[in-house]
């Protein structure tokens, strides 16, 4: 009953208009986000639009018209290189190819022949070439006509065999697992796009929860209400738990919000699916159960160490910095892990990232995807002692004096400056 | 003995090498309203906080209703209410959200919406009990706060400045709700600025200094000791 109550309250606290409308705001954004990039997407695999000039009626001005007609929208098909020009630029063209008259003569007498392109350039954003891009792609692929075209007439081989006269065939051994036909560059690109959502979703609830948290205990000193709560018939231990639990609900409902818009960004992203699973990789039930164990342990440990900060806050001010550490903890092992595996790291940066209770999940999911479970079962127990022990640390701190006088010893740690 | 609500044996608070309560003894009788005055850092927050289970004792005994503080401050916090002197409240609720939420830890067989009618009556905040108490004035939350902590009908009520931020009118009509009060049963121990409010609550009073019991008495004992004409001159007089 009392745990309720607590919980209740610190929910009704915690979870205002001025805490939602921010992530709310931000998940519109990655939302917006998602759609302008799916909206570059598509563009990408649309056929460009594109003016043509050619003043060749050749053989290979031929072949290369007809690879511009099969794989462009051609909006100019004229002679006058101007008119060409400003009708590309009127109708969103990116950019008007010039096939000039001796195109197909060079080509016959082994001189390379000239196809003279003009940019319709309309921004310098990352974004803003994409459509020059294809066009590029264009033109590698009426070399390739021309080219196989060339290699039957001059040779009569087998242009394939002529333009890849080897082919290999790969293998990757990794952690005593055989993959077959597949390079470490795309096992990498696979493991990273499959497994950047937990790290991400792990940092922000992190964030979220331990901000709330701390938040709470800033607001408790700020407007003076701890001295009558620790004064109620309850244990301090249901204080610290309705705290903890009502901190959980408030950060994992942002966190959900956030997750929804960016992860739909994420999703305008993806190209193709690719099924770690075909290679062994996948994850079963059981490890989906794990994960969500060790994830939901770097939670309490995240809530609990906040928690744990928090009592050094002398008013919500205060509070906000001492979130750094946490949000400085939560951070690191996202950015390491998206970079290297646990494994690969000196033996040093390895004991840290084991003692970064959060990194836990992340190395979770890729140790499962190999069947390592000791590393996991540990990083569990591990996650499970620390919370155990920053829990502990928080009781006796609500038992003593410290949250009343501010002052655990004699002398003035780092905390009760950086909380002033 | 069992007529005590409260008693204090060589009350001792340090905070590491400042002693802030330094042998204080005192005892208070059931439906007793007890005033401790004193100067500015006299220690009576301290002893104050110290008897709301809120500090640890250095030294000394304290006992209230029987009950060991240091043994068993659990059993304390269940009939006592302390209003501290700067206390708030959650600022995010309403005035009848904030009492239901304290009335829920108090509910043992009693309806919380009886003790909650209480709050809002002592509280006399009419309509605006049910806005934030973020939109409330200082005298609105003092008046809540004073609703909060005697609804509960608590065995003793720890009052450190009862009447701080409300107007003469407000201030009046809460000395009358504790002296109701201590009629009907509730043991009141406050602490005040204010001698007049003191002289007229308080039925036995101790002045405290330097965090020691300097003088206590009933207010016409001390008055006609010091051959004075109020508290306030024998307040002067004893800190002097």
């Amino acid at each position: 009953m009392s745990l309720m109550n607590i919980t209740k309250k610190e929910i009704k606290e915690l979870l205002t208009a001025s805490t939602i409308v921010p992530i709310v705001v931000i998940a519109l954004l990655f939302a917006s986000m998602g759609n302008i990039m799916g909206g570059f997407m598509e563009e990408a695999e649309e056929k460009p639009k594109i003016g043509v000039i050619s003043e060749d009626s050749g053989k290979f001005a031929g072949m290369a018209m007809y690879v511009l007609e099969e794989n462009a929208e051609i909006i100019y098909n004229g002679t006058d290189i101007q008119d060409g020009i400003a009708h590309a630029t009127e109708n969103g063209g990116a950019a008007v190819l010039n096939i000039p008259a001796n195109f197909s003569y060079n080509i016959e007498n082994n001189i390379t022949g000239t196809i003279n392109v003009v940019w319709i350039m309309r921004g310098v954003g990352m974004m803003d070439s994409v459509s020059s891009g294809v066009v590029e792609g264009l033109i590698q692929s009426i070399n390739n006509y021309i080219s196989q075209d060339l290699i039957v007439e001059k040779t009569g081989m087998d242009p394939y065999h002529i333009q890849n006269p080897t082919v290999k065939e790969e293998t990757i051994m990794f952690k005593d697992k055989e993959m077959e036909g597949i390079s470490p560059s795309v096992l990498g690109g696979m493991l990273a796009s499959q497994s950047i959502m937990l790290p991400i979703v792990t940092m922000m609830l992190i964030m979220m929860a331990g901000g709330a948290i701390i938040s709470s205990m800033g607001m408790e000193k700020e407007d003076k209400t701890l001295e009558t709560l620790l004064t109620l018939p309850i244990k301090r231990s249901t204080i610290v738990t309705g705290k903890l639990i009502g901190a959980a609900s408030v950060g994992l409902f942002m966190a959900v919000i956030y997750m929804l818009g960016y992860g739909y960004y994420m999703q305008s992203l993806q190209t193709a699916e690719l099924n770690l699973a075909d290679y062994g990789l996948g994850l079963g039930f059981i490890d989906y159960v794990l994960v969500g164990i060790s994830l939901f342990l770097a939670l309490i440990a995240g809530l609990s160490l906040s928690l744990l900060l928090g009592t050094f806050a002398k008013n919500y001010k205060s509070a906000q910095t001492l979130l750094f550490p946490v949000t400085a903890l939560a951070i690191i092992p996202m950015f390491v892990f998206m970079f290297t595996d646990v494994g690969n790291l000196p033996l040093l940066f390895r004991g840290v990232m084991y003692a970064i209770p959060f990194s836990h999940p992340i190395i979770a999911m890729r140790s499962l995807m190999f069947g390592d479970y000791t590393i996991v079962i540990g990083g569990i127990l591990y996650s499970a002692i620390f919370s155990i022990v920053m829990v502990a640390v928080v009781v006796w701190i609500f038992n003593s004096d410290r949250l009343i006088t501010g002052r655990i010893g004699k002398k003035e740690g780092v905390l009760d400056k950086l909380s002033r | 003995m069992l007529n005590r609500m409260i008693e204090v044996e060589g009350l001792i608070k340090k905070y590491g090498k400042f002693t802030a309560v330094d042998g204080v003894s005192f005892d208070v009788k059931r439906s007793e309203i007890f005033g401790l005055i004193g100067p500015n850092g006299a220690g009576k927050t301290t002893t104050l906080r110290v008897l709301s289970t809120l500090l640890r004792i250095t030294g000394g005994k304290v006992s209230i209703a029987g009950i060991n503080l240091e043994k068993k401050p659990e059993d304390i916090r269940k009939i006592i209410s302390y209003l501290p002197e700067d206390a708030g409240a959650y600022k995010n609720l309403t005035g009848r959200e904030y009492l239901e939420f304290m009335a829920k830890f108090f509910d043992g067989g009693r309806k919380t919406r009886r003790i909650v009618k209480k709050g809002i009556e002592i509280a006399d905040l009419d309509e605006r009990i049910d806005d934030k108490v973020d939109t409330y004035s200082k005298g609105m939350k003092r008046r809540l706060l004073v609703g909060r902590a005697l609804m509960i009908e608590p065995k003793l009520a720890i009052l450190d400045e009862p009447t701080s931020g409300l107007d003469v009118i407000n201030a009046r009509e809460v000395r009358q709700i504790i002296k109701g009060y201590a009629k009907d049963g509730t043991t009141i121990l406050l602490s005040s600025h204010n001698m007049l409010e003191v002289e007229f609550l308080c039925d036995r009073i101790s002045l405290i200094a330097e965090g020691k019991i300097v003088e206590s008495g009933r207010p016409d004992q001390l008055k006609e000791r010091y051959g004075a004409e109020n508290i306030e001159e024998v307040f002067t007089k004893v800190v002097k």
